[in-house]
């Protein structure tokens, strides 16, 4: 559809488009920025200004965060977090949002209530941490997994998926001797794929950037996900997570910081495309009525 | 569910036991499979939801963890009696307050704004490509939103200070003056999230007829007319319904991100319910205080997502719960 060619209108698109690409360019700059000083030699860094693609290539502040195993464990934390969580957040979430989705299931509306509950109110930080402790998990990635295993919302959302699928398919399964259980894996999860991808990726998402559950639950150091020691370097500058025997004292505090950053985001970048692939979808996928 | 021996019940030719709890008792013996399935989910809402709820009473309680939850004394409202006459309750009413309204006031139009602004845009390469972009900060963790903001903003060489510095000549320290406290919080939950909270808003406008705006040309309307007459009718009821869910949350604060942002140069500023509840029962122990001020928090902040529900469906709105 065309708009009419009137110099009012191409001053409007004139302006509106030069504002899009500011907002998108604010957006991004930081992270381009931020990469690119990672990578930037110290020497130029030193010269100060801003720099978006580096002149003098350089890999010392990356040498310098590898050069204890620290960062390179809690990498492995994160990513065993996310990985075991995101599974288990599937495998619960599609469990319970099976059932509840047949309409002919005695107390279902209960069930669902009590779910639609947690949404508005809770116990909150301190009963919560008490409850984890008393399980035992504390000071144990499972703390990072077990409490936050299903997400009401996500549930809910999952539950009304679940509905939209046509009753035969489940049926001719059913005739042929499944299960309700094999129904669920041989057909419902398979049709469901784009779906639990859209899920998956939400609560991979979640666990690779979750730092507060590991400040409340975990003490060890050793067991530290990567934002909780990004947060360590970055914000509070505690903490050396280099050896600091090596001779970098040129290598700027910030460029260090600097790469840590980098190495947190990577893996959020690198599934990006798949995010925006799907997750438009995924926020559309259902409402929040029961 | 003892009759689960019986794994031929339900299907025809099985006489079904009379009246309604037989009808009741034979549907469950049909879904067993589907109750086995429940089971998982419902064991984890209770033990990881409504335990905790009901573990909220040790706010009536002097509880000591060596004492455990039985043996410690009831003390009735003592906690919420201290919570409400400690100077820190009015500081903590009057941040949250502020960080709430400067959040409807600044930070709930913007996405609003950029989805008018990208539906303008009638080259949906131009349009794809933006909204790609926008969309990346939402994906990042707060601690890394703030420490990108740390690296720019530190009087120590961060860029922006830098360039501030050779424009005026002085330099400031946003990230510690307890006077830029709130606008950082601000800026930064707009940077994260203006572009994400577009999504909402174009899935709404996406479906309207383009029909609607060939007549109306035809009619001669300008493009801002069109603006005011078919696009914002359009998103109208989402835009009450997403103002509506954050006067529900208004006391949300988004702890996180707080408790990144504060430091002891801003806590006057920035302490809030949330933090307060954290610094009080988790590093100095006050467990049952604490639990107080949480559970203060979750009843207010439930009388306000009930209040303002019913004041969506007041205003013809669909409601949300």
């Amino acid at each position: 559809m065309l708009q009419d060619k009137t110099i009012g209108n191409r001053i409007f698109d004139i302006i509106n488009y030069t504002l899009l690409i500011l907002i998108a360019l604010v957006c991004v700059l930081p992270f381009v920025y931020v990469l690119a000083v990672s990578f930037t030699s110290p020497a130029e860094v030193a010269r100060g200004g801003l720099i978006l693609w580096p002149k003098e290539w350089s890999l010392a502040s990356y040498r310098y965060i590898f050069s204890t195993d620290t960062l390179f464990r809690s990498m492995l934390v994160s990513i065993y977090i996310t990985v075991v969580g995101t599974f288990i957040n599937l495998l619960f979430t599609s469990l319970m949002a099976y059932p509840l989705a047949k309409a002919t299931l005695r107390g279902r509306q209960f069930i669902l209530l009590a779910v639609l509950f947690t949404m508005l109110f809770g116990g909150g930080m301190i009963p919560t941490y008490f409850v984890v402790k008393a399980m035992g998990l504390t000071n144990s990635l499972w703390s990072l997994m077990i409490p936050n295993a299903i997400s009401a919302f996500n549930l809910i959302v999952l539950k009304n998926f679940f509905q939209q699928i046509p009753d035969g398919l489940e049926d001719s399964a059913r005739i042929d001797g499944c299960t309700d259980v094999g129904v669920l894996f041989r057909i419902v999860l398979p049709l469901s794929m784009p779906a639990m991808a859209t899920f998956g990726l939400f609560y991979a998402v979640g666990h690779w950037n979750q730092f507060f559950s590991a400040i409340l639950y975990i003490n060890d150091s050793r067991l530290y996900p990567i934002q909780v020691l990004l947060r360590q370097i970055v914000i509070l500058a505690q903490g050396s997570i280099g050896d600091t025997s090596i001779d970098n004292i040129e290598i700027q505090p910030l460029t260090i910081r600097m790469a840590v950053i980098v190495f947190a985001t990577v893996p959020i970048l690198l599934v990006y495309p798949f995010l925006q692939k799907h997750f438009a979808k995924g926020v559309m996928l259902g409402s929040v009525k029961g | 569910m003892k009759q689960n021996v019986s794994t031929s019940a339900g299907t025809p030719g099985i006489k079904a036991p009379r009246g309604k709890a037989g009808t009741l008792l034979r549907d469950i013996i049909r879904d067993k499979w589907l109750y086995l399935m429940l089971l998982p989910g419902v064991i984890y809402f209770i033990i990881f939801k409504y335990v905790p709820m009901y573990g909220v009473s040790m706010a009536f309680m002097d509880y000591k963890p060596y004492t455990g939850f039985l043996g410690s004394p009831w003390v009735g409202l003592k906690h919420f009696e201290r919570f409400f006459s400690e100077p820190q309750f009015g500081m903590l009413f009057r941040n949250t307050v502020i960080l709430a309204v400067y959040n409807l006031v600044f930070f709930f139009p913007m996405p609003i704004i950029l989805s008018l602004m990208l539906n303008e845009v009638r080259r949906a390469k131009f349009k794809n490509f933006v909204q790609t972009l926008i969309y990346i900060p939402h994906f990042v963790s707060w601690v890394v939103v703030v420490g990108i903001f740390y690296i720019l903003l530190t009087t120590e060489n961060g860029v922006l200070n830098e360039l501030l510095y050779r424009i005026t000549g002085e330099k400031i320290a946003f990230l510690l003056e307890a006077e830029w406290f709130r606008t950082m919080i601000i800026t930064q939950s707009i940077w994260k999230e203006i572009g994400w909270g577009t999504v909402i808003f174009l899935a709404a406008l996406a479906g309207v007829d383009l029909q609607q705006y060939e007549a109306a040309r035809i009619d001669g309307a300008s493009r801002w007319r069109q603006l005011w007459h078919i696009t914002l009718p359009a998103i109208r009821s989402t835009i009450i319904i997403l103002f509506i869910l954050r006067l529900g949350n208004f006391l949300d604060s988004g702890f996180e991100h707080i408790f990144l942002m504060i430091t002891p140069t801003n806590r006057e500023v920035g302490e809030v319910f949330d933090t307060y509840v954290y610094t009080k029962g988790m590093t100095q122990a006050q467990y049952s205080y604490s639990a107080a001020v949480g559970l203060f928090k979750s009843a207010v902040g439930l009388v306000l997502v009930l209040g303002s529900n019913w004041l969506a469906k007041k205003f013809g709105e669909e409601g949300v719960y």
